[in-house]
């Protein structure tokens, strides 16, 4: 296969000059030394070498909290939602609040791999696989907890449009409906679009592996990728297209996931804001996912050469700029609600910020409006430790945000004879460690059995560093 | 019109004291984030053993014993699968209440009020619906127990026997036999038998609720027993001195008829009565009053005296001059009652003393009320006497060793019997003793023999309500447990073998002579559930003055010394005297005006709370007559500064309530109030659950009870009309004729003029709806399933504030929100304008209740309803959907009754007729505050009352257009007592 790829020029990639970004930081893209093989090598070992120690710490941990997701949906099933903590008022709690928190999460692979592709980023090139995987899973632990929270989770299918005996539909006015639809699309065009950008990567694995079995199974996988031109030419094609498509699915994804609740007429949730709203937070809060698991791994697998600081310092940026964009979604919230003059919608931010809840509020507004402040300082966006706190900072101020907005609006809400509070039990925290058992064990899978950073596209990166006039089309 | 709308509304007076900022710093109240619900070992073995055995029970049928007859010919009448109404009535404190069980296929599953029956008037009270519950009661006493050990009773039979042939030796001279009050004319004439075949023996009477003061003010007043019955809708200014007459009273439900007819107003011209309600602890009657005076129970003796020395009546004693506070209302009060002389009416309160009583009484006569407002009628009671001292009299024989023989006919006097009379000890010392009833209690546990009562829609009785109208109680189920009813107890020491219970009732009313045809007047007389002609003739009684030259009233009581407080008992809500400690719909019940379940506290003033920085739940001890006990407490608005209220029937071994027992600190000095009592704080804390706390409503902004001055409206007739309501059709994408309801179109007015929150409702609902009873833990959790709720609004100060009850079922929206979000289409619209339910197509996504602006949605969070519990399941509603884990319900507007009517309308080609429409809560409804009907039918009442001036719709801004609305509040305020 290396023989079809076009040979690097040693001398010249030695000399390269170095890349200046658009802004002028003079910060590559990859390191100066890397070559085909160093690349290849580099990545493809990870996958076919040895099991490293900590991997196997890491995954045992990711596992445990993984069973501990199955005990808890195992007595979920059992004796039903009312393990948990929700009541009337407070019908969605937690479940809901992970729903929406995962799937934002999962917004970054597909802004990254899509969006960024069709704008020429080429920085995504070194973390759009690992995103696109970190989208996928965070889509399949959303998934989970609609399901989940049901009060009947075994009719599920009754939300989805099938000939039945019943003749019955689904109530297509409902924005639940329209939810599955945007999360079942959105999961597969993600699915299908990182599965293709693999095939190019699996040949690899396949022709280095050095058991029948690996071959096999990579080679199946690798669907008969010979690296023609033809080949890399359908595969260009179909990946574009594919990013096409993928791209309105980051706006409409969370857009339709935030109807759930401007569609209702609850105050704090019936507002116009919400799709642009949300739409940013998920990009926020993906990109601080993003961060929080590339750091560690650059660092363990040091893959410094391929993420670079560049990479951070662009994260980085982001960060600040979609969390202005949500602290902007806060004020107008506020704002919003006096300029109604609207008694319920009054009463709604006075007891969003003084209520029983208020200490949540304001812990909130700190997450996720102050500490990302920090991000202005190129220092702080190119230290990997501050990045990574301020990341963390982020997630968990976007989760605090949904429960704000679940919990909060709904427990105080038109009739005071009616408001509660809700109080999260055992199951509650042992579902959402659960499910981030879940994301983190299919994470360990991945970066254990698939390259986590894109072989082909950062061969490519060096080809252009080498022919920086010869711009690659795709 | 802007007065009306500028109240203050707030919820809980926890929030309102400041007090919640540092509860907001504590985001969970204490103890909810625990998983404190484990099933363990112990319980799980108990509860798998208990249902081993019963499902092994299950298989046995109930068929009468004497004869089995199938049906060749079906009976006249009957058609399985329709329900049967048989009249019948409920012993409730001693008097009767009339009403219509309704039978499914040869079981009880709900009791209605009887219409025609004169102490209920259609409407029932909490307690009458949740009988049907006790009838099935598994605690219920199942076996003759004889020194702890199962016996039967043909050995019980045998130990009386002997034991009367030793007494009749003796002329009965040890033998004693202890009762409640009775009223039952049957029961009464088997009672002087006994006395006649023993001439020695004695009977007694106590109940822990008894109405000596009563009896003894009346005696005072005019020299013997007579009963005031109030004349409640003739009276223009009604004036309570703390009493609780429209619930806790033999004759509530008619007096919550009556009151209310005096007070629904609509046209500007017609009179309104006015209410004025002076009181330790918020009650019902309080909560309707156009003005109430918080004043400690043991100061209204001296307020009385004030008054009637104003009103120039003699016999008030040196009352002094009260506290200047009271200067202005006792003023308007005179001044009021002299204006409407014959129009007025007094009221004691059965707790207050019989001073007052006497003072009341003769107050009345001035006030030229006698005859008018008040009637008097000798007692219903068979034999009226001083409980109490009849008790005392009774305990001290027993110390004395005189009584051999005691048959405890029904009660529990070893619990409920004043402390000081140490009554369960001195039961230790009589040789043989006896208990009859329906529960194994403690009582039973210090007899010698117990034996298993019947509940009263398994016996044959009789009985006579307040107002003397004697009522026939038939069975409607053979005997579950196989018990026996104390007509059959007294026959088997008259003449053994004994009589069944049917023939000693038939027998004595055929000796009556009272219809030329016995056996027509009766089956008339079963048939209507009453005897007519049996009320009591009014009685021309009149205050004796020359006697009364004595002063009635006590001297006026000295200030009481730094840190003793009052303590007040009043029977329970929901376990009344302890009678329904183990009954589950009760005990779930929200508590009137505080909402507390499963539990009873002692009610505290905010002032007191504040004083002694004390908070809802922490466990105080109160010392009192050397006596002490230890309970939580409750902050109440309203409450008499220094009066701690207690209430009385928890605290019962074994019981589904809780609580704390106030019985050990009550003694027959104060049986319902005294002062002297300390409090203690003791550091502890328990959980008190309440369905409606921690809530605080800042402004009255949003409109949700609205209420208006009676002259307000008289001016301005339109004043409600200009708040806020749904926008107009051109304002709103709306279109409001895109269903137009050609068939029938419910709609529902409640009238907040009417309601007195008194849970009638929501209990008949449960009854009706086959709603499950989720426990203290699940309601502590926010999960009770009542499809009917009421909401209780204060305003004002929390020392005194107004309160408003609100019935909140669900309101049938034209533009459901709640529909609109379901994804499956579990919850629709029919063509009648119901919002339904689908339950078997709900996947339980809680989206509607979310959307719903009146959270008046259920949801199934665990398997409520238990399908494992085979004894309970007869008392399930055939008709109703028994709902499953997981699925959303809530209320239906009773469709299962909706579709009765509408299917017998339809075979008789006629429009569906308003009295076959009638829900289950507006049913029960004692003020008739509910009104269903058929929008499309002019002539339904509904019509009128939503064309009513004080019509709302509750959040009507929200544009969901509910078929439910409110008829706004009115209040009656005395110009010179309205704060400016």
């Amino acid at each position: 296969m290396s023989e079809i790829l076009p040979k690097p020029d040693r001398a010249k990639s030695s000399e390269t000059r170095p890349a200046l970004s658009p802004l002028g930081y003079p910060l590559p893209l990859l390191s100066p030394g890397e070559t085909y093989e160093s690349v290849t090598h580099k990545i493809s070992a990870i996958v076919l070498g040895r099991t490293p120690r900590a991997w196997l710490g890491g995954f045992a941990v990711a596992f445990s909290l993984l069973m501990l997701f199955l005990i808890a949906i195992g007595y979920l099933l059992f004796r039903g939602v009312g393990i948990w903590g929700i009541n009337i008022p407070v019908a969605w709690g937690f479940a809901i609040v992970n729903f929406v928190w995962w799937i934002g999460i999962g917004h970054a692979g597909t802004f990254i791999s899509a969006i960024l592709l069709l704008v020429h980023q080429k920085w995504r090139t070194s973390i759009n696989r690992l995103t696109e995987a970190m989208t996928l899973f965070a889509v399949a632990c959303a998934g989970m907890f609609p399901l989940l929270h049901l009060g009947r989770p075994w009719v599920f299918y009754w939300i989805i449009p099938y000939p039945d005996t019943m003749g019955l539909w689904p109530q297509f006015r409902s924005p639940l409906v329209w939810d599955l639809f945007a999360v079942f699309t959105y999961f597969t065009v993600s699915l299908v679009f990182w599965y293709i950008g693999l095939i190019p990567d699996l040949a690899t694995l396949r022709d280095r592996a050095k058991t029948r079995r690996k071959q096999v199974v990579y080679g199946a996988l690798a669907m008969g990728w010979r690296g023609s031109a033809r080949h890399w030419q359908r595969h260009q094609t179909a990946y574009l297209i594919l990013a096409g498509l993928a791209t309105p699915l980051v706006l409409s994804v969370h857009s339709v996931v935030s109807f759930d609740f401007s569609v209702a007429l609850v105050p704090g949730w019936h507002s116009t804001i919400f799709p642009p709203y949300f739409v940013a937070g998920a990009i926020y809060s993906g990109f601080a996912m993003v961060l929080n698991i590339v750091i560690p791994l650059r660092k363990f697998y040091r893959l410094e050469t391929f993420i670079t600081k560049r990479h951070l310092n662009n994260m980085g940026n982001i960060l600040l700029a979609t969390g202005w964009m949500v602290a902007y979604g806060y004020i107008m919230e506020g704002f919003m609600a006096w300029h109604s003059g609207d008694v319920f919608e009054e009463y709604m931010m006075a007891n969003r910020a003084l209520g029983p809840y208020g200490w949540i509020f304001w812990a909130l507004l700190c997450l996720n409006v102050v500490v990302p402040q920090a991000l202005w300082s190129r220092r702080v966006r190119t230290s990997p430790l501050l990045l990574f706190t301020v990341a963390l900072a982020i997630n968990i101020g976007m989760w605090v945000e949904r429960f704000v907005i679940v919990v909060g609006s709904l427990h105080r809400d038109f009739l005071p004879s009616s408001w509660a509070m809700y109080s999260p039990t055992i199951w509650d925290w042992a579902t959402l460690a659960g499910s981030i058992g879940l994301f983190l064990t299919l994470l360990f899978l991945f970066i254990r059995l698939l390259p986590m950073i894109s072989i082909s596209e950062v061969r490519e990166l060096i080809l252009e560093r080498s022919q920086p006039a010869h711009r690659a089309e795709g | 019109m802007n007065s009306t709308w500028h109240p203050k509304y707030w919820r809980s007076i926890h929030n309102l004291s400041g007090e919640h900022r540092a509860s907001c710093r504590n985001e969970f109240p204490p103890g909810a984030s625990e998983w404190s619900n484990p099933v363990t070992r112990r319980q799980f073995i108990e509860l798998a053993g208990g249902s081993l055995a019963l499902a092994g029970f299950a298989s046995c049928t109930r068929q009468p014993r004497q004869k089995i007859v199938p049906f060749v010919h079906q009976p006249e009448g009957m058609t399985p699968g329709e329900p049967l109404f048989f009249a019948t009535a409920m012993p409730f404190d001693g008097f009767g209440i009339g009403l219509l069980a309704k039978s499914r296929e040869g079981r009880p599953i709900k009791v209605e009020g009887n219409p025609q029956h004169p102490a209920s008037l259609g409407g029932s009270s909490a307690f009458a619906q949740a009988s049907i519950l006790s009838l099935y009661d598994p605690d219920r006493s199942q076996a003759v127990i004889h020194g702890g050990q199962i016996s039967n009773w043909s050995s019980f039979q045998l130990a009386l026997y002997e034991a009367s042939i030793a007494q009749e030796r003796k002329h009965g001279a040890g033998l004693r036999l202890l009762s409640e009050t009775i009223t039952s004319p049957t029961l009464a004439a088997q009672l002087r038998a006994v006395l006649k075949k023993f001439p020695e023996a004695r009977w007694h009477q106590f109940q822990p609720v008894c109405r000596d003061a009563a009896r003894e003010g009346a005696k005072l007043a005019f020299g013997e027993f007579v009963e005031a019955h109030l004349k409640l809708d003739r009276a223009a200014v009604i004036v309570s001195f703390e009493s609780d007459f429209l619930f806790a009273h033999p004759d509530a439900l008619r007096y919550a008829r009556e009151f209310t007819t005096g007070r629904r107003r609509t046209g500007p011209d017609e009179a309104m009565s006015r209410l004025y309600v002076l009181e330790s602890t918020p009650s019902i009657t309080g909560s309707m009053a156009d003005h109430r005076l918080t004043i400690a129970s043991s100061e209204i003796e001296q307020f009385a005296g004030l008054l009637a020395r104003k009103l120039g009546i003699p016999g008030a004693g040196n009352v002094g001059i009260g506290p200047t506070a009271w200067q202005r209302f006792i003023n308007t009060l005179a001044q009021e009652l002299n204006a409407n002389h014959g129009r007025s009416l007094l009221v004691a309160g059965e707790q207050q003393p019989a001073a007052v009583h006497a003072l009341v009484h003769r107050m009345n006569d001035q006030l030229g009320n006698r005859g008018k407002t008040v009637v008097y009628t000798a007692s219903a009671e068979a034999n009226p006497v001083n409980q109490t001292n009849d008790l005392a009299e009774l305990s001290e024989e027993m110390e004395r060793g005189a009584v051999e023989v005691l048959l405890i006919v029904g009660g529990n006097p070893g619990l409920t019997a004043p402390a000081d009379f140490e009554f369960a000890a001195r039961l230790e010392r009589v040789p043989l003793r006896v208990h009859l009833d329906i529960e194994r209690n403690e009582t039973a546990d210090r007899c010698h023999w117990h034996l298993p009562g019947l509940h009263y829609l398994e016996s044959w009785s009789d009985i006579r309500a307040f107002d003397g109208t004697v009522s026939l109680i038939q069975p409607l189920i053979e005997p579950i447990h196989g018990g026996h009813s104390p007509h059959e107890l007294l026959d088997m020491l008259l003449h053994p073998p004994p009589r069944l219970a049917y023939d000693v009732v038939r027998e004595f009313w055929k000796e009556q002579n009272l219809w030329p045809d016995f056996e027509r007047g009766w089956r008339r007389a079963l048939h209507a559930g009453f005897i007519e002609g049996t009320a009591l003739a009014p009685k021309n009684v009149t205050p004796r003055f020359s006697k009364g030259a004595e002063p009635l009233t006590a001297s006026a009581p000295e200030q009481p010394q730094a840190r003793s407080l009052e303590v007040v008992f009043r029977p329970d809500p929901s376990a009344w005297d302890g009678l329904y400690a183990n009954n589950a719909w009760l005990q779930e019940l929200p508590k009137p005006i505080q909402k507390l379940t499963w539990d009873n506290a002692v009610f505290v003033s905010p002032a007191l709370a504040a004083r002694e920085r004390l908070r809802n739940g922490d466990v105080i001890e109160i010392d009192f007559a050397k006596r002490s006990i230890q309970a939580p407490v409750w902050i109440v608005p309203g409450q008499a500064e220094n009066s701690l209220t207690l209430t009385l029937g928890y605290g019962r071994r074994g019981k589904t309530a809780a609580g704390y027992n106030a019985y050990p600190i009550r003694v027959s000095n104060a049986l319902w109030f005294a002062r002297g009592a300390l409090l203690q704080k003791t550091g502890k804390k328990y959980q008190l659950v309440s369905t409606q706390d921690h809530h605080e409503l800042q402004s009255d902004e949003r409109q949700i009870v609205r209420e208006i001055d009676w002259r307000t409206l008289q001016k301005n007739p339109g004043a409600l009309r200009a708040t806020v309501e749904a926008p107009p059709p051109s304002e709103t994408l709306f279109n409001p004729d895109e269903h137009p309801y050609h068939l029938n179109k419910w709609g529902m007015a409640i009238d907040l003029t009417a309601c007195i929150g008194c849970n009638a409702c929501v209990a008949a609902c449960q009854a009706e709806n086959n709603i499950p009873v989720v426990g203290k833990h699940e309601v502590a959790n926010g999960r009770e399933m009542h499809w009917i709720r009421i909401d209780s609004y204060f305003r004002g100060p929390p020392e005194n504030p107004a309160i408003t009850h609100a019935p909140v079922p669900c309101m049938h929206c034209e533009n459901a929100p709640c529909e609109v979000v379901c994804p499956v289409e579990a919850t629709v619209h029919d063509r009648e304008g119901l919002n339904l339910q689908v339950y078997n197509r709900c996947i339980g996504t809680r989206y509607c209740s979310n959307n719903c602006p009146w959270k008046v949605r259920r949801f199934n969070f665990l398997q409520y309803a238990n399908y494992q519990k085979k004894e309970m399941e007869p008392v399930w509603n055939p008709e109703v959907t028994v709902r499953w884990r997981g699925v959303m319900e809530k209320c239906t507007f009773c469709i299962q009754r909706l579709s009765a009517a509408r299917i017998s309308a339809k075979k008789e080609n006629r429009p569906v007729r308003e009295n076959e429409i009638v829900p289950a809560c507006a049913q029960a409804c004692p003020a008739d505050a509910i009104v269903l009907g058929d929008l499309n039918q002019r002539e339904h009442r509904v019509n009128r009352l939503k064309a009513s001036p004080l019509n709302y719709s509750m959040l009507g801004q929200l544009n969901t257009r509910p078929r439910t609305t409110y008829l706004a509040r009115l209040r009656n305020p005395h110009p010179a007592l309205t704060v400016a």
